[in-house]
């Protein structure tokens, strides 16, 4: 039998390299993250809102000039996540934070809720940077509020819950309590 | 070359690089999987603004994409403007675009279909609360600030 010549493959390397080099400059690793929200549906004209009482508020406002306004004192992004996590445990029962309530849930047992609600409001000069600073401040304190929840009754971090019965649960205790006003145009446009 | 042997002429057998493009073949497979492709020509400036408290997006073809920023041409102005697709989009656009979103996917992922929105740092909250209008009547509930993950604060 004839040998046969051997094909150089050698060349194959560098044709798979372009090809490499080609998905490389085309794709973008970066994986897509962010703050995710749940948007409430239209609200109905008819309708009435519904009735909240006053301690039971924490009134955020952000005005065009990237100020705070929490409860009506000026305060720094700082102390907001602290702010927010003693709005809605209300440890010491005080009678102008928000109603404390003790909720039996499914598979936690009874838990000591607050019917805290915060209203975050800003003004259509904000700059988006500032908006998603205080989302990210008050979605810090409610993710602190899970995981030291999540932490005594399971022993582990909220976002290393594995089942899934059990992050509901810690959810339905602590929930997104962030309610957007609906928007109003109080500092002009710009 | 220094040989120890005596006599022998035999020539140094060629290394084998046939191997070598399977390796590199396997680089590309596994970045072909975890990169996604740019599917869209940004025509907004967009830096997306930092935060500590980040979620994956899961489910990439559940994604679609709002993006807001000034033009990157400059003769467009600085005015941030809205990009749908591959072009700049009004407010009023927003409804049919996210219903042409929904009609492109499956009967059964339609109600789990994320709207992200990536929005440059700079931009004012008046078109961003417009566009989460638009979205709440479309009834696109499901929304994303897209960030950039930043280490946690030290303070």
């Amino acid at each position: 039998m004839k040998k046969m010549p051997e094909i150089n493959s050698g060349s194959m390397a560098d044709i798979s390299f372009l090809l490499l080099t080609f998905f490389l400059l085309t794709s973008s690793i970066d994986t897509d993250q962010g703050i995710t929200r749940k948007l409430p549906p239209p609200p109905d004209p008819n309708a009435d809102p519904p009735e909240v009482k006053e301690r039971n508020v924490l009134k955020v406002l952000v005005n065009k000039s990237d100020r705070l306004l929490v409860q009506g004192q000026p305060i720094d992004i700082r102390q907001l996540k602290d702010r927010a996590k003693e709005f809605l445990t209300n440890p010491q029962n005080d009678p102008n934070l928000p109603e404390v309530e003790e909720v039996t849930i499914n598979n936690l047992g009874t838990v000591r809720t607050t019917k805290g609600i915060i209203s975050l409001k800003n003004d259509r000069g904000t700059s988006y940077d500032m908006y998603i600073q205080v989302q990210n401040e008050l979605t810090a304190a409610i993710n602190e509020l899970r995981d030291e929840l999540s932490q005594q009754r399971f022993g582990a971090k909220f976002a290393d819950l594995t089942s899934t019965t059990q992050s509901e649960a810690v959810q339905k205790a602590i929930p997104i309590a962030i309610s957007e006003a609906e928007p109003e145009d109080i500092g002009g446009k710009k | 070359m220094a040989r120890f042997k005596k006599g022998g002429s035999r020539s140094v057998p060629g290394i084998n690089t046939g191997s070598m493009s399977d390796i590199i073949f396997m680089f590309l497979f596994f970045f072909m999987v975890i990169t996604t492709i740019r599917e869209v020509t940004l025509e907004v400036k967009i830096v997306a603004p930092q935060a500590t408290e980040v979620q994956k997006l899961e489910k990439k073809s559940l994604v679609s994409f709002i993006y807001i920023g000034q033009p990157r041409k400059a003769s467009l102005g600085t005015e941030s403007r809205i990009q749908l697709n591959n072009q700049f989009a009004s407010v009023a656009d927003i409804q049919s675009f996210v219903a042409a979103e929904r009609a492109a996917r499956d009967e059964s992922e339609k109600n789990f279909i994320t709207t992200s929105l990536k929005v440059d740092k700079l931009t004012r909250m008046g078109v961003v609360t417009d566009v989460k209008q638009e979205l709440r009547k479309a009834g696109a509930f499901k929304i994303n600030y897209s960030t950039r993950k930043q280490g946690k604060k030290t303070d």
